[in-house]
């Protein structure tokens, strides 16, 4: 019985860890960035946001299993060259690009599980290797940055319905997806197999099974994180998405998710996720000198990281 | 397989299986043979020398990252490549192409990438942050401390005598690198099976908890484990430099992930507490005379980069499978 009431409370702890930072981070950009509310200023923001936060969310669900996915920058890139050479600039097929761009996504979320779950390698280093795979071939489908997306899809990116950003529509959209995996038996399994792989084999639960699916659900979200950078971006571009693997991991721990697998969820992660964007657009508007503008968010990031694991650490201690 | 069986020399032999470093020579030597059939001249001795001199920089900064791997619960040190880029910076600068620079020039970037390393080790100890999350934002604060330090433009050059030390022709015609890569070789293997520390690491590794009940410091094994990581990276950085002469902003940053990869191909588990450097050094011959079949081989960069890949996947499943969960 206490063990449950202290669970609960770690958990609203460290929830409460992840949204204090978001608050304080969205105080300070407000007011350093003197037009923050505005429409233009917030569009363009949530238009940044939303590549990031589908990453994170895909990694959460493979952290979540107990793994971790270093080739999702990769996937990405694939998944958006794949889909910018198919689409070329025309409306009419922007549907199978993305078709297409899905199918990417879950082809090598597929590779990655059947690598980790069948071959039984160590996450790191086979997600790591399928990443040569997948950056290798996005080079073959697209050499040099180039491509267009319809200035439709562009233009409808950067839109608003009723005064809200499409971009923020799409991000909880992303959230009420994974309400709705959450749900999901796969989803528990997921949960079951991060927390304890041999309790939950001997529970009957598919843990090979489950874990193809988690980095299939990873891949899923790649693709769409590739999708709103080509709807952000307008143009395909095959090294796009290096920078957005550990940048998911970093979005992953500062949601409160334990790289240890089993706990946490990706409400966090889509929090984390905008902190971290928020963070690089604080040091832009905070007139830190070019030179030092990395070193701070280097150890912004850092704190970050530190303040989301002090709920954990407390309940250590207590223990 | 009773116990009695293995006393009789055939049962030895039957009990004999491929250690991970025998393996991980089996499969250097194959690459050495596929590469001298599919390009005669592969295997001539001027070409296996220089991919040996390719392989000590990644051998070096694996030294580091072997002993971080096995002092285990999930131990690992992204930050590597980023250390080694910043020290060859900092000696760069501070030697500036003259040999009467050279001693503080080494000191102080040991110096710095030791004082990285502490902050690693005190995150990872003291604030409990994983390692993997510890060392991968210290790669974003190195390489702010890099945009500070040099204004996006790295300045210097390496002294004379270091690049001479590095490059210069001893015996054999071997350069002094291979010399210096067999010296700290020694030296960790040393290190790891011949001193306290070495103990102490290796009872870390396989169990935190019964490593403190007898008494092993497991904190301050620790947080050496990660200043020696980042020295031996710095060290690294500074035979990078003795071999490029001049610097560039993310010159050693492409060795992260190849480090653990080294570590992994050499036998080390990546759960900690098993391993050795020989296998590491093993390890690190591989990846580089694979590197070099694929330059041979003259195929485009992109499909490359995939053969690189399934290779390295074919390496791993050789030796990094995990246990199954049914046994």
């Amino acid at each position: 019985m206490t063990g449950v009431l202290d669970r609960v409370r770690g958990v609203q702890l460290s929830g409460l860890a992840t949204v204090a930072m978001l608050v304080v981070a969205v105080a300070v950009n407000a007011s350093l960035q003197p037009n923050f509310w505005d429409s233009y200023a917030l569009t363009s923001n949530f238009a940044t946001f939303v590549p990031l936060v589908a990453i994170a969310v895909g990694q959460t669900i493979v952290v979540l299993s107990g793994g971790l996915d270093l080739s999702l920058g990769a996937q990405v890139t694939l998944a958006s060259v794949v889909a910018v050479r198919i689409v070329d600039g025309s409306l009419d097929r922007y549907p199978l690009a993305v078709a297409a761009a899905l199918g990417v996504g879950l082809a090598c979320g597929a590779l990655n599980g059947l690598v980790v779950a069948l071959l039984r390698l160590q996450p790191i280093v086979a997600t790591f290797a399928t990443s040569f795979v997948y950056s290798g071939l996005a080079l073959v489908v697209l050499p040099t940055p180039g491509g267009s997306v319809p200035f439709e899809v562009t233009t409808a990116y950067r839109d608003s319905v009723l005064g809200v950003p499409v971009a923020l529509l799409l991000i909880v959209a992303l959230a009420l997806l994974w309400l709705v995996l959450r749900r999901h038996r796969v989803m528990r399994h997921v949960y079951a197999v991060g927390g304890d792989a041999d309790a939950a084999y001997a529970s009957l639960v598919p843990v090979a099974r489950t874990r193809v699916w988690a980095y299939v659900l990873g891949g899923l979200f790649a693709a769409l994180s590739a999708l709103a950078i080509l709807a952000n971006t307008g143009s395909g571009d095959p090294f796009v998405g290096n920078e957005l693997t550990l940048a998911s991991v970093a979005a992953v721990v500062i949601g409160g998710t334990a790289l240890a697998g089993g706990r946490g969820g990706a409400g966090g992660s889509v929090i984390g996720a905008i902190v971290l964007a928020l963070v690089a657009n604080i040091i832009f508007f905070a007139d830190v000198p070019t030179d030092y503008r990395q070193l701070v968010n280097g150890a912004v990031i850092i704190l970050a990281l530190a303040l989301a694991g002090i709920p954990a650490l407390q309940k250590r201690r207590a223990a | 397989m009773s116990a009695p069986l293995l006393d009789t020399p055939r049962g030895r032999l039957a009990a004999w299986r491929p250690g991970p470093v025998a393996l991980a020579g089996a499969v250097a030597v194959a690459l050495v043979i596929v590469g001298e059939l599919v390009s005669p001249g592969f295997a001539g001795y001027g070409q296996l020398v220089n991919l040996m001199r390719v392989a000590a920089f990644l051998g070096v900064i694996a030294i580091g990252q072997t002993i971080v791997i096995i002092a285990g619960g999930g131990g690992v040190d992204l930050s590597v490549g980023k250390v080694a880029t910043f020290s060859a910076i900092i000696g760069s600068r501070v030697m500036a192409g003259d040999d009467a620079n050279i001693v503080p020039a080494v000191a102080l970037s040991l110096l710095v990438a030791a004082a990285i390393g502490l902050v690693n080790g005190l995150g990872v100890t003291l604030l409990r942050i994983p390692p993997f999350v510890m060392t991968l934002g210290m790669i974003g604060v190195v390489q702010g401390l890099i945009l500070a330090y040099t204004g996006g433009q790295a300045e210097g050059r390496a002294a004379p005598a270091l690049t001479s030390l590095v490059n210069g022709r001893v015996i054999f015609d071997l350069p002094g690198l291979l010399f210096l890569w067999l010296l700290l070789g020694l030296l960790a293997v040393w290190l790891l099976r011949r001193t306290t520390f070495g103990w102490n690491l290796f009872a870390v590794g396989a169990n935190r908890t019964a490593a403190s009940l007898t008494g092993v410091r497991v904190n301050r094994t620790l947080i050496l484990a990660y200043v020696l990581s980042a020295t031996f990276a710095g060290l690294a950085g500074i035979l990078l430099l003795g071999y490029t002469e001049s610097v560039f902003l993310d010159l050693a940053d492409q060795y992260m992930l190849p480090s653990v990869a080294a570590v992994v191909i050499g036998g080390t588990l990546l759960a900690g507490g098993i391993g050795g450097y020989a296998g590491t050094a093993v390890g690190a011959i591989v990846l580089t005379v694979l590197q070099g079949l694929l330059t041979t081989l003259d195929i485009g960069g992109a499909w490359r980069t995939v053969v690189n890949g399934v290779v390295l996947l074919v390496l791993l499943s050789l030796y990094g499978r995990q246990r199954r969960l049914r046994s």
